[in-house]
């Protein structure tokens, strides 16, 4: 016997998951650098708790990563069932059973130490849970994983995870060197005892592995020269937020938005910025509104309860016509809902959710990599156009993490000081091109500038009134950037052949699933195709024109729809997607949706099953 | 003769001096006898002493009949939304601190809608002249009770009378940490207003002023008729609001140490007579603008890019 064999695979997903406290991330976080470093194309994303310290040893306690590695660049998503669980308890695998997360035939690694421990209810359910697992065909290897590591460490909570990632290492084949430095520089604030110490264990992890192990997976790195960062979609807001010359952020806790934040205040006023924590989410806005009429554009971002709170500063900011750019990242709703989440719940709220007629740009960023590009676009509009942008992310993006290209920071723009030039004698502050509503603005500081600006109702001069004729052309003004907007914009382009039998429509971060169900869908020779839309406010010109090509449009969204199926729903009662919503009225075609709440990243292999669906034979749609 | 010609120097001839009609905007549309007058003319008053650029100077204020105010000023202004002149003005001080700013609320505004806001505002300390306008009712949306309407009195809201203790806003001010200015001053007292606004203008950082006035049309009763029979007593100290001897048939003076936080306690937690006066002063406290510009570093373009640069290289595989 010369070690292990060696299986090939296209790509692989791994599932790291312990006790919260026990290390789970860092393990995860290490492994994936690994293969980042390996070459492999890479999405990860956390599984976090609910509560800071839940009781240990239960379902709820489970906190880890997914890793999804690949042969191919970029990995767009969190990819299907998990083939390979490392858990530390029992119950840790239970809960990524009981989220639906493990493939039948996964590869479950398992800490043995319960089988034997005192504790006798923890050796039933070790038992229990096991056996439920080889019953749906899993394979288990039971590894020594608190003893092995006892010989090198006083305390296992401290290196368990080490001599996981060792294993990790060696189950994938992956370079031991490349290990060492990974841990080195994760480790790197430590101190040199602590760093040897878990070099240590993740070697013996490895040697154990190389030792005991069957087989080993090997999922190759196609070559690239090409640099690449991976970060997560909250910390590519963040670094884009810098790059976009924003310096001022102002905002309020929630999750999952905080961590953008969290980036921003330990590096900002290293750029000239910082982060303002103001005293609840209305006065974050306030605060954010305040600076962009003063002339430095400024960042608020938040979460759907925090934007419920701003509903009212959005409209003065439209009112006024001051530009501001709001950050969405979204959970699950309503009321505070799954704070730690995906769901895409916001759209409607941002696109309506102001009263009075108040015309805002909305988009969404479905990639992290567009996370970082994003703002620049949004601040541009923002100050173009004098208006309110609000940017769409959510908990899939802000805790994901993905490979891009790194960003050539040299293309970076140069921040200009303000323009406080005198204002031109007999120039009006909202002086609107009767075409495209678009005025210039008046900065405090500005000679000859001054003047109040209101959010009554009010005419060129800025002047406060109340009268029909004057109000209407007010709307029209702020109505009319949407158009002057929208006649900028493209078509977005279409995955797939520009006609066939189906259309899936999607936004936001579900478009790396949709996609690559798409691919698959379309291997299996169905004429499937889709399109992501980065812009729903305005939407993008051609619309309709591109729907009409195929049989069939759907919307593939994170928020809740009626099932055609459930009771009482027909044709006049159904509550369709969000997204579907939208584009039902801007096109009159009878658009479905694919639309639910699993609090959950969609599954390629779902929609794939969702495509089948709809192309067969059989009619899908309770028609009356 | 030549005191004249000094004065003439110093003040209005001088050629960059600016006159009052430099910050007059359109006639207020304030009801005759609204103690708003006063303040519009004492603001206006203070700008052309200190001869500030109009464009230099931004009025931020909520809603209702004093936060049309910036509207009445030839000088920039941001008339906002209900309750939270106060984060508007944090916005334009920690984004443009060249800016004067001056916030006008009311008494709803700032201590019932905005109420958060005020607590943090005086947290923060932000360098600006923060005037409410107290006429113990809401007067824009025709008489309902406010948190200052005193106990028992009839509103729209309260047909049979109000039910609670009025609140005693300068008591919370003065409790509020980092409280750097506390003023209170009447409109029926137009000297002491002025002088009033003028030592507000001049302290770095919030200075928190309540001007009592009453609403001739909705609660004219108020303040003893606006005045006329309405206790005080004058806060004295030569540092402090001059109290001039006219004012003394309005109510007795009495020495007062503005800068002892104990005593300013004291005298904030008394509501009747009402002090009138410099409360507290502590004029040594950084403003919020101050500590967060102070670790901020202005790189050049070059060490931008380059500091963008190595935070990438953090994230790089």
């Amino acid at each position: 016997m010369s070690g292990p064999r060696l299986v090939r695979l296209p790509e692989s997903i791994v599932e790291i998951v312990s006790d919260a406290g026990e290390g789970a991330q860092k393990a995860a976080v290490s492994f994936a650098q690994v293969c980042a470093k390996a070459g492999n194309g890479l999405w990860t994303v956390e599984i976090i708790p609910s509560e800071i310290q839940p009781p240990p040893h239960t379902t709820g306690s489970a906190s880890g990563n997914r890793i999804r590695l690949a042969e191919r660049n970029p990995v767009t998503n969190v990819g299907n069932l998990a083939n390979v669980v490392f858990a530390f308890n029992e119950m840790a695998l239970l809960s990524r059973y009981e989220a639906n997360s493990v493939a039948d035939d996964a590869l479950i690694l398992i800490d043995n130490q319960w089988a034997t421990h005192a504790i006798e209810s923890y050796q039933r359910s070790y038992k229990e849970v096991l056996d439920m697992a080889r019953g749906k065909g899993a394979t288990i290897l039971e590894i020594p994983l608190e003893a092995e590591t006892l010989k090198y460490v006083d305390n296992p909570q401290h290196g368990k995870n080490m001599f996981a990632v060792g294993l990790l290492c060696a189950l994938f084949n992956k370079d031991l060197e490349i290990l060492k430095g990974v841990i080195q520089n994760v480790f790197k604030k430590k101190t040199r005892e602590v760093i040897d110490t878990a070099v240590r264990v993740a070697i013996a992890g490895y040697q154990y592995g190389l030792a005991n192990l069957e087989s080993q997976f090997d999922v190759p790195a196609l070559p690239t020269d090409e640099e690449k960062v991976a970060m997560n979609g909250n910390t590519a807001l963040a670094l884009g937020a810098i790059a976009a010359g924003f310096d001022l952020c102002s905002m309020y806790p929630i999750t999952p938005a905080t961590s953008a934040s969290h980036v921003l205040s330990e590096i900002f006023e290293d750029f000239g910025g910082f982060v303002h924590q103001a005293e609840d989410e209305i006065a974050a806005i306030g605060v954010a509104l305040g600076a962009s009429y003063a002339g430095k554009t400024a960042l608020t971002i938040t979460s759907g309860p925090g934007m419920a709170l701003k509903t009212e500063f959005q409209g003065l900011a439209v009112m006024t016509e001051t530009p501001l750019v709001i950050v969405d990242v979204q959970r699950g709703g309503p009321s505070t809902g799954l704070p730690t989440k995906i769901e895409q719940g916001d759209l409607l709220h941002c696109l309506y959710g102001t009263p009075g007629d108040a015309p805002k740009v909305v988009m969404a960023a479905s990639t992290i990599e567009e996370c970082y590009y994003i703002l620049a676009t949004a601040k541009k509009i923002a100050e173009e156009l004098r208006m309110l942008v609000i940017v769409l992310s959510d908990a899939n993006l802000a805790t994901g993490q993905q490979l891009f290209t790194r960003p050539d920071i040299s293309q970076t723009p140069r921040r200009t000081p303000l323009d406080l030039s005198p204002v031109a004698e007999g120039s009006l502050p909202y002086d609107w091109d009767p075409v495209t509503g678009l005025s210039q603005r008046f900065i405090p500081g500005q000679p000859g500038g001054m003047g109040v600006i209101t959010s009554l109702n009010h005419d060129r001069n800025g002047k406060a009134c109340y009268d029909s004729e004057r109000n209407q052309r007010g709307h029209q003004m702020r109505s009319r950037k949407l158009a002057a907007l929208q006649k900028s914009l493209h078509t977005p382009e279409i995955n797939g052949d520009e006609e066939g039998d189906l259309l899936l429509v999607g936004w936001g971060s579900t478009k790396g699933a949709i996609e690559e169900a798409v691919e698959q869908a379309r291997a299996n020779g169905i004429a499937v195709s889709s399109v992501n839309i980065q812009f729903l406010s305005p939407l993008p010109p051609g619309l309709k024109q591109m729907f009409s090509r195929f049989k069939k449009v759907m919307t593939v969204e994170l928020n809740y729809s009626d099932d055609w199926d459930d009771p009482l729903i027909n044709r006049e009662n159904r509550r369709y997607g969000q997204l579907a919503w939208l584009l039902r009225a801007n096109t009159l075609l009878d658009i479905d949706c694919y639309a639910k709440v699993p609090g959950r990243p969609l599954m390629p292999v779902e929609i794939v099953e969702e495509i089948q669906k709809q192309v067969s034979p059989e009619p899908v749609t309770s028609n009356l | 003769m030549s005191s004249i010609l000094e004065e003439c120097a110093g003040e209005s001839c001088a050629v960059n001096a600016h006159s009052i009609e430099d910050y007059q905007s359109e006639l207020p549309r304030w009801c005759k006898g609204c103690g708003d007058h006063g303040v519009l003319a004492g603001l206006q008053r203070v700008m052309r002493k200190n001869n500030v650029d109009p464009e230099n100077v931004v009025a931020v204020s909520g809603i209702g009949c004093s936060s049309r105010l910036p509207h009445y000023l030839r000088t920039y202004g941001f008339h906002g939304i209900h309750g939270r002149a106060l984060p508007i003005s944090t916005g334009v001080r920690l984004a443009r601190p060249d800016m004067k700013v001056i916030v006008t609320m009311g008494d709803g505004d700032c201590f019932s809608i905005g109420g958060n806001h005020w607590l943090h505002a005086i947290r923060y300390n932000i360098d600006a002249v923060v005037l409410v306008l107290d006429n113990e009712v809401y007067a824009l949306t025709k008489m309902q009770v406010s948190p200052t309407t005193p106990e028992g009195w009839k509103t729209n809201t309260t047909p049979k009378g109000t039910y609670l203790q009025p609140m005693n806003p300068i008591g919370v001010v003065v409790g509020m940490t980092n409280v750097s200015f506390v003023a209170q001053t009447a409109t029926w007292l137009p000297a002491h207003l002025d002088e009033t606004i003028e030592k507000a203008w001049e302290h770095k950082g919030l200075s928190f002023v309540r001007i009592l006035q009453r609403c001739p049309v909705f609660m004219p009763q108020a303040f003893g008729e606006g005045g006329l029979n309405f206790p005080v007593t004058f806060l004295e100290n030569e540092n402090g609001i001059p109290v001039h001897p006219g004012l003394l048939k309005r109510g007795p003076a009495k020495p007062h140490n503005h800068l002892d936080i104990n005593e300013a306690l004291q005298v904030a937690a008394s509501v009747d007579p009402a002090p009138m006066g410099l409360i507290y002063h502590n004029p040594k406290l950084p403003t919020y603008e101050e500590t967060r510009f102070g670790r901020r570093k202005r790189p050049d373009h070059e060490t931008f890019l380059n500091r963008l640069n190595s935070t990438m290289d953090r994230y790089a595989v």
